[in-house]
């Protein structure tokens, strides 16, 4: 499985579209790794460098209808490359969901209450978060001003066909194997 | 209880229910182009899994770039092409005979009432317009689809749009679902289906109905779909009339896909269409729309009329209606891109192609091209265009470039005038 946790990059804003995770212009490169330095390259949006803000970041969190637009997949490869392999958010278009699963990612809605906790308490301090699979709880961890530890359990929920295709690796093994 | 057309569709091509509302559906055409293809190939053969669930329904066209503009786009060519020729696919387009995907697809017959269709491109959407269930899938489920013949959905709830009234002079397919898009909002239909019914959509042609149909993934729909009548039998007759006796036999048949009266919808909006007024987008989402009227005057650098959207033989001649007589302005580049051979040849036939070369358009071969910002039409920085495509990303059509979408109509008045114009302003 792939792994879960990391730094986490905020990007408060709703219907990032596809175009702005991996623009049109790589789509003619065949490989993964190649969409690596392109994440995002696109997205404007204030106070946010794609150059200085996507290194080591392991879990993305984001608003609603998260990946709208186009059915490419390089924007799930793109994230994966890049070692992000959880996007967090209040909603997904329905490609880029079952893209996410079909890679072995794991992509989680949570109500607009909780994104907003979560952006209220954590997107302006460096972030850390780590998923438990088997309780369907993610663990955010940060310092407060005086560098006291902050520290919140999020819970999420996971269908059992998502689970499986996690669990599987992505799409392809569970199909080839059962089908 | 009765159902709608989806769930029709859904429970006649069910595999399997691995859990809860997810149903495996079997596939009736995994359709394939060189952008999201060969990527899926490339894994499938680094898997040792380099094999296709059936040649025959697999159809796979070179549309985006073509003829290919660089190294890269060559090699996406050749990977699809040897793909398809070492599978034996017959039904693959390349040069010469290639075309916009939506557009040659069922121009070819390859779309049927009933049929389940999976490809890697966003706009399969489009092919609801027969009463099809056909998705935009990511390269995963493509490379499922192609090796399986399968592909996993929730079970689809379905938003109902009744649009009555007759449409004004000057507005089009294009004006209602601009306005359809910004009533839902680009997150309105997210998993869900749309049934385009209502007096307005059955007096609609098809070309129109793939109109609408195109754009319901831009309200983040599974896919929009229309329901099977007798405009869709005389539409497939030259593919289908050694199936059936008659047009009648064929269309009772093709009422096992239309949706029941009981059918039970997650929602039922209704929009009646005889005052609508033409329509464009502004910003960068499709649910940006305003009246043409309150944009008119803005200056443009470039017209585009093409695509899945708008570049078929209704929407070429509906443009030409307006260009006729007429030069554009010389501040405008004005591009089109009839979206196949035939449409670009019965343009001709037809005059229409001449109407568009004595207006001052660059006519290119068929191929997506501008509509995505890879080749034949890409904006500078700081450009703005007036395009009949379905997608006004930031950056969609070049870096740093705006797209106001909208009409064939509305396209030609706008290149004549040189700035955002209605096409009453010209049409006789
Ligand atoms: S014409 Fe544009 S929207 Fe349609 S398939 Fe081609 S690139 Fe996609």
């Amino acid at each position: 499985m792939e792994s879960f946790e990391g730094k986490s990059l905020f990007l408060n804003r709703s219907d990032i579209n596809t175009d702005e995770i991996i623009p049109a212009r790589y789509l003619t490169e065949i490989s993964k790794q190649a969409m690596g330095p392109h994440l995002l390259e696109d997205l404007v949006l204030p106070g946010f460098n794609p150059t200085s803000d996507v290194p080591d970041k392991g879990v993305l969190v984001t608003r609603a209808n998260f990946g709208c637009g186009s059915s490419r997949e390089h924007a799930a490869w793109a994230l994966e490359v890049n070692d992000i392999n959880v996007v967090i958010a209040e909603s997904f278009s329905r490609i880029f969901r079952q893209n996410m699963f079909n890679c072995g990612m794991l992509a989680a809605p949570l109500p607009p209450e909780t994104i907003d906790h979560i952006f209220e308490t954590f997107a302006d301090r460096e972030t850390h978060v780590e998923t438990d699979l088997e309780q369907n709880m993610f663990v955010f961890t940060a310092k407060d001003r005086d560098g006291k530890e902050i520290r919140e359990e999020i819970p999420f929920t996971l269908g059992e066909f998502d689970r499986e295709l996690l669990e599987a690796g992505g799409w392809v093994n569970y199909a080839d194997s059962r089908y | 209880m009765g159902k709608t057309i989806a769930e029709k569709i859904f429970d006649t091509h069910l595999v399997d229910n691995p859990s809860g509302d997810i149903h495996v559906i079997g596939l009736d055409s995994v359709f394939c182009h060189e952008i999201t293809t060969p990527v899926a190939i490339c894994d499938l053969m680094d898997r040792a899994k380099d094999r296709v669930f059936d040649p025959n329904r697999i159809k796979a066209v070179i549309d985006h770039v073509t003829p290919a503009k660089d190294s890269k786009t060559a090699e996406q060519g050749k990977i699809l092409r040897d793909w398809a020729r070492r599978h034996n696919i017959r039904d693959f387009f390349d040069i010469g005979r290639n075309g916009v995907c939506h557009a040659l697809f069922p121009e070819q017959g390859f779309v049927r009432p009933g049929d389940t269709i999976i490809m890697g491109d966003s706009h399969t959407c489009t092919h609801g317009a027969f009463g099809a269930f056909a998705a935009g899938v990511g390269t995963t489920d493509l490379e499922v689809g192609i090796l399986k013949g399968v592909c996993a959905f929730s079970y689809p709830k379905t938003i109902r749009f009744e649009i009555a009234g007759d449409l004004p002079a000057g507005v089009y397919a294009k004006d209602v679902i601009l306005t359809v898009v910004a009533e839902l909002g680009v997150n309105g239909a997210t998993n869900k289906v749309i049934e385009f019914t209502g007096e307005t959509v059955d007096a609609m042609s098809i070309e129109s109905r793939m109109t609408l149909c195109n754009m319901a993934i831009e309200a983040g729909a599974t896919c929009g779909i229309c329901r099977p009548d007798m405009t869709t039998v005389e539409y497939l007759w030259p593919f289908i009339k050694d199936e059936f006796d008659s047009k009648q036999a064929a269309l009772d048949a093709y009422a096992a896909f239309t949706p029941d009266p009981d059918a039970v919808y997650d929602s039922m909006i209704s929009l009646d269409v005889s005052g609508l007024c033409p329509k464009i987008t502004y910003g960068y989402k499709p649910d940006c729309v305003k009246p043409v009227a309150d944009m008119a005057g803005e200056k443009i650098h470039q017209v585009y009329i093409g695509s899945c959207t708008n570049g078929r033989l209704e929407d070429l001649r509906i443009a030409a209606s307006v260009l006729d007589g007429h030069t554009i302005s010389d501040a405008v580049r004005g591009i089109v891109s009839p979206a196949t051979p035939t449409i670009y040849q019965d343009a001709l036939a037809e005059g229409i192609i001449d109407i568009f070369m004595k207006a001052g358009f660059c006519v290119t071969n068929p191929t997506c091209g501008a509509c995505l910002g890879m080749s034949n039409g890409v904006l500078a920085e700081g450009e703005v265009c007036v395009s009949t495509t379905n997608r006004n990303f930031n950056g969609r059509m070049g870096k740093g470039g705006m797209v106001h979408l909208a009409s064939p109509a509305t396209a030609a008045a706008s290149a004549i005038a040189g700035s955002i114009a209605n096409s009453n302003r010209y049409k006789k």
